[in-house]
């Protein structure tokens, strides 16, 4: 039973950057090497806790993304600790995807080399945007040449499958300056882009200036123009969109995300990760100090846990499924929750179709090239009512 | 304990809203020991949550203070409260004729406002004694001599013996008791007489049905006696009887001239009205007590649940409201946008939004108000008159020969450096001037006839925005006139939204359907599609405005791993347009359909 329930997805939460960029409200605190110690000490326990007696049990995973915050701000001594902490806990399977997050402005080559050479072969780099102007706004530590440079790094390095992260609908840009990001990026030759839309989150201190008059949002139309301009010029250099916001060469899709839009599990370690466990979904405490009490009291430090509610199992499956552009397998979801997605909602696919937001293709279900710009509307469409399950 | 006839008194107070009635009410309690002070969360008479809330007295209710007078005699004094808002000017004569007297209270700053006056005439009309009260003579701005001045001027009482208090500090409390027991006659009534007690309030108890509230007029009320509803003419048995001290306290009888409530399981409110005559069914009186009538609606609304399905549960929330209202007023109505709902009728718009609130607060409905409206009378070619409470109803114009609507006589009380915006405004809004009297060399009252409709529209908000909120109105109906109105229809995406219709003048048709039109676009959220919205007068368009299509709603990243964020984010959007109506293929939030309220007559 537990064995069955051991997820083959491991994310690691490191929460500390050199500064907060000026759009972010996850969980990160500024870089300091006693607190990044006391982290480290930290996590290293909660592995322990996780995994200690399930050892001898062969827990393999086929992805790691080690995220943030800025995994790369932590040194490379660091860094190295973590990983041969998790290759000591944990079974790689020979395809696992392990992926690091990176800030431009805090790789080097020597770096990046160590990096790959412990096992690390995907390198996220948030190159975010390509201009000094939109970097400044988005309150970014790095240069557009940075970027350049830590590509070229990467590679020699010997990274052979490497992400980079966009934003656009930023206030000031403009469409040709989104595209000549765009072009800029493809000339770098990634295996994979993430392209995301801004969202303005309350409390930054982005969204502050917005609110005050001080920048100017960007207009729905020019939001719309900047998606249609990425998937347009990704998919001419052969990245094809394959999620609302990613796009990849054949073969390079993100595996570790495709676990979340399938909506199976994974385990999340470090302040604030999230894992779906068991049917249960949990948070880590968000505070590296209630982490850490937690922690040498030798408890797990989950802040919130809450059984998912087949409700909810199903309203999330349909969500997540509906972001990749393939849609939502209604053959596995029929499998997975023993009835048909037809039989829990009665007319309303055939109305989300009729009004041209959805389209079958085969097994799937998937979001039309118009449901795609509003496929939140579509989505709440599937929120759960009580009974769905009594149909 | 036997109180003797002559040692009771009976009495309201007359007040303007904020002239400190609740808190006189409540130093009175204290004083006379029917409360202690830690008993006395504030303003013990609102006892219902709104009322609270928006400082003002709804419902009648009755408290006997026992007084120890410097005669060396006990008193029973009932205080009657009444409530103070120009809506409910029938509950006020209601209660003035269950009592002997009045304190009339008034501001020592503020001086007599509009409703005062209209209501210390009404006390003269009941043959009231009337005890003037200054109240408030703690504050700086206080200027008692003056308001003394203005009620003898204005009012033409003599305010020389006017009691000055501090309901605040408590200064002048025990003078207002004496001047109650010493001024204040007691009730006259023969005891032996057939009973007539007057109900002056009523309320719905789950466990012991209508409680009623009532005066013992003549006779005598006995626990067990078998009553007659005169006007209904329906008789229950007195199972229990009792006085508010203010705790309600049983007794066995009650005798002429003596207020107390009784409950005789009465299952159905309109059983028990306010304003009918209780008697003795084995002993009838010969004719009930003068001033019962059935008070009428001034200003209709449509009432619709924003779930079809929930129309049963608002029926029977306005059945057990009409329970302790008599004045609410509903038959039930359809509309093709709204589904089935009521059209209701109310005494004024405070009226108006104080159901709508007890309906969603206390029965946890979710409404559709559509925007208020007056009865409009409607010649038509064949010679009948119609009459028009739902603006959607108005025939085509060619069948009609003329409209007549509502008119009100309008009293407006304003310092005299705002006279010019009060003329201002009430010409703007279709008055006819009748008069302009100087109450003082700085206070003004000017009179006007002004259309029921525009003071519903925005008339009263105008007026105390134009005048820095020192203006107070009062109005009386003043019968109907006939005018040049036109019905203005809504179209939304290119459907006539019958709830949204409205009458207005022919000279101001255009100006508000553009306004209409402008504050609709802005208050129905973007669609999937584009959404045109039209005002037209018959096939005439008048003004168009479109919400733009909604073309982008997609939440870009996916927050880590934290789904359940997502999920919440979903479920919210999905709540958000649950709350909206949908009204062929577009979401309508609520306040759309009050948006004629709204538009403001400076946009132009």
């Amino acid at each position: 039973m537990l064995e069955n329930s051991l997820p083959a997805a491991l994310y690691i939460h490191i929460p500390f950057c050199v500064r907060k960029c000026r759009y972010c409200d996850f969980v990160s605190y500024p870089y300091n090497e006693s607190n990044a110690r006391l982290y480290i000490t930290g996590l290293r326990r909660e592995i322990e806790l996780r995994v200690g007696g399930k050892l001898d049990k062969r827990w393999p995973l086929s992805t790691v993304f080690i995220g943030g915050g800025t995994p790369t701000c932590l040194s490379t001594a660091m860094l190295l600790e973590i990983i041969n902490f998790i290759k000591g806990h944990f079974i790689l399977s020979s395809g696992v995807e392990f992926t690091i997050e990176a800030n431009p402005g805090t790789v080097d080559a020597d770096k990046l080399s160590a990096l790959r050479r412990a096992g690390v072969n995907r390198l996220s780099l948030g190159a975010q945007a390509c201009t000094e102007a939109t970097l400044g706004i988005l309150g970014r530590i790095h240069t557009h040449a940075q970027t350049v440079a830590a590509v070229r790094q990467a590679r020699e390095a010997g990274f052979e499958n490497v992400n980079m992260d966009l934003i656009f609908e930023v206030p000031g840009q403009t469409l040709t300056e989104w595209q000549c990001c765009l072009e800029q990026v493809v000339a770098l030759q990634p295996e994979h882009v993430s392209a995301y839309g801004l969202q303005l989150e309350e409390g930054t201190p982005l969204k502050e200036q917005v609110d005050s008059g001080l920048l100017q949002p960007c207009v729905e139309e020019d939001g719309l123009a900047m998606y249609r301009a990425a998937a347009e010029i990704l998919k001419t250099a052969g990245l094809e969109q394959y999620e609302i916001s990613n796009f990849a060469r054949s073969g390079r899709q993100c595996c570790h995300n495709l676990v979340y839009w399938h909506n199976e599990e994974y385990l999340g370690l470090g302040p604030a990760a999230h894992s779906r466990l068991g049917g249960v979904r949990m948070s880590n405490e968000a505070n590296l100090i209630d982490y850490m009490t937690r922690l040498n009291t030798g408890a797990l430090p989950v802040a919130w846990s809450e059984d998912i509610t087949p409700e909810n199992d199903i309203f999330e499956t349909i969500f997540l499924g509906l972001r990749m552009i393939c849609g939502l397998d209604l053959e596995r979801f029929r499998q997975r929750f023993g009835r048909p997605l037809s039989q829990m909602y009665p007319g309303l696919t055939e109305s989300l179709v009729n009004k041209g937001l959805l389209e079958r293709r085969g097994n799937h279900l998937r979001l039309t090239q118009r449901g795609l710009m509003v496929a939140n509307e579509v989505m709440c469409e599937f929120t759960p009512t009580v009974n769905i399950l009594d149909k | 304990m036997e109180i003797r006839q002559d040692r009771i008194r009976n009495f309201c107070i007359i007040a303007h809203i904020d002239h400190g009635k609740s808190t006189l009410a409540d130093r009175l309690l204290e004083y006379t020991g029917a409360l202690t002070q830690r008993e006395m969360s504030e303003q013990v008479l609102d006892n219902m949550e709104l009322e609270r809330e928006r400082g003002i007295t709804i419902k009648l209710r009755a408290v006997r203070l026992n007084y120890r007078a410097r005669d060396g005699q006990d008193y029973a004094l009932n205080l009657i409260d009444t409530p103070g808002h120009v809506d409910f000017t029938y509950e006020v004569s209601r209660s003035l004729a269950s009592c002997e007297g009045a304190l009339l209270v008034v501001d020592a700053a503020q001086g007599i406002e509009a409703q005062t006056l209209a209501n210390v005439y009404l006390a003269i009309d009941h043959d009231l004694e009337i005890i003037p009260v200054i109240n408030k003579i703690d504050l700086p701005a206080a200027d008692p001599e003056g308001v003394r001045n203005e009620i003898e001027e204005v009012i033409g009482l003599d305010a020389q013996d006017a009691v000055l208090t501090s309901a605040k500090t408590g200064a002048g409390i025990e003078e207002i008791l004496e001047a109650i027991v010493r001024r204040i006659p007691p009730p006259r009534g023969d005891q032996k007489a057939p009973l007539q007690a007057l109900i002056f309030d009523s309320h719905y108890d789950s466990y012991k049905g209508v409680i009623a509230y009532f005066r013992v007029m003549e006779g005598r009320l006995e626990k067990g006696m078998l009553i007659k509803m005169m006007a209904i003419g329906k008789e229950f048995e007195v199972n229990e009887l009792g006085v508010f001290k203010p705790a309600p306290t049983l007794v066995d009888e009650l005798r002429a001239g003596e207020v107390g409530f009784l409950a005789a399981s009465i299952k159905n409110a309109r059983d028990c009205r306010v304003g009918d005559t209780i008697t003795d069914a084995n002993r009838p009186a010969i004719a009930p007590l003068p001033g019962y009538r059935q008070v009428k609606p001034m200003v209709y609304c449509g009432l619709y649940p924003v779930e079809s399905n929930e129309y049963g549960d608002l029926r029977d929330a306005l059945d057990k409201l009409k329970l302790n209202d008599a004045s609410l007023v509903y038959d039930a109505e359809s509309s093709e946008a709204l589904g089935f709902g009521f059209r209701c009728g109310f005494l004024g718009l405070l009226h108006m939004e104080i159901i709508q609130e007890r309906l969603e607060r206390e029965y946890g409905l979710s409404l559709i108000t559509t925007a208020p409206s007056v009865m409009y009378r409607v010649n038509i070619v064949t010679g009948e008159t119609l009459e028009i409470e739902n603006p959607s109803l108005m025939p085509p114009s060619g069948g009609i020969v003329s409209v007549e609507e509502p008119f009100v006589a309008a009293t407006i009380m304003v310092p005299q450096e705002f006279v010019g915006a009060v003329m201002e405004l009430s010409q703007e809004r279709r008055g006819v001037y009748k008069d302009m009297v100087y109450l003082s060399q700085s206070r003004v009252m000017v009179k006007y006839d002004l259309p029921l409709s525009e003071i519903i529209f925005d008339y009263f908000d105008q007026l105390k925005s134009r005048t820095r909120g020192y203006a107070s109105l009062d109005y009386e109906w003043a019968g109907f006139r006939q005018s040049k109105l036109v019905k203005m229809d809504i179209l939304v995406n290119e459907e006539p939204l019958d709830a949204l219709s409205f009458i207005v003048h022919q000279e101001k048709a255009y100006q508000r359907g553009r306004a209409l039109v402008e504050k609709l676009r802005s208050l129905i959220p973007r669609q999937l599609f584009e959404v045109p919205i039209q005002a037209a007068i018959g096939n005439k368009v008048i003004a168009r405005e479109t919400v733009r299509a909604r073309r982008k709603d997609v939440l870009a990243k996916c927050y880590g791993g934290d789904i359940t964020r997502k999920r919440k984010l979903l479920e919210k959007q999905k709540e958000g347009k649950k709350r909206m109506k949908q009204v062929g293929s577009v979401e309508i939030p609520q306040d759309a359909f009050m948006a004629v309220l709204n538009i403001g007559e400076e946009k132009k």
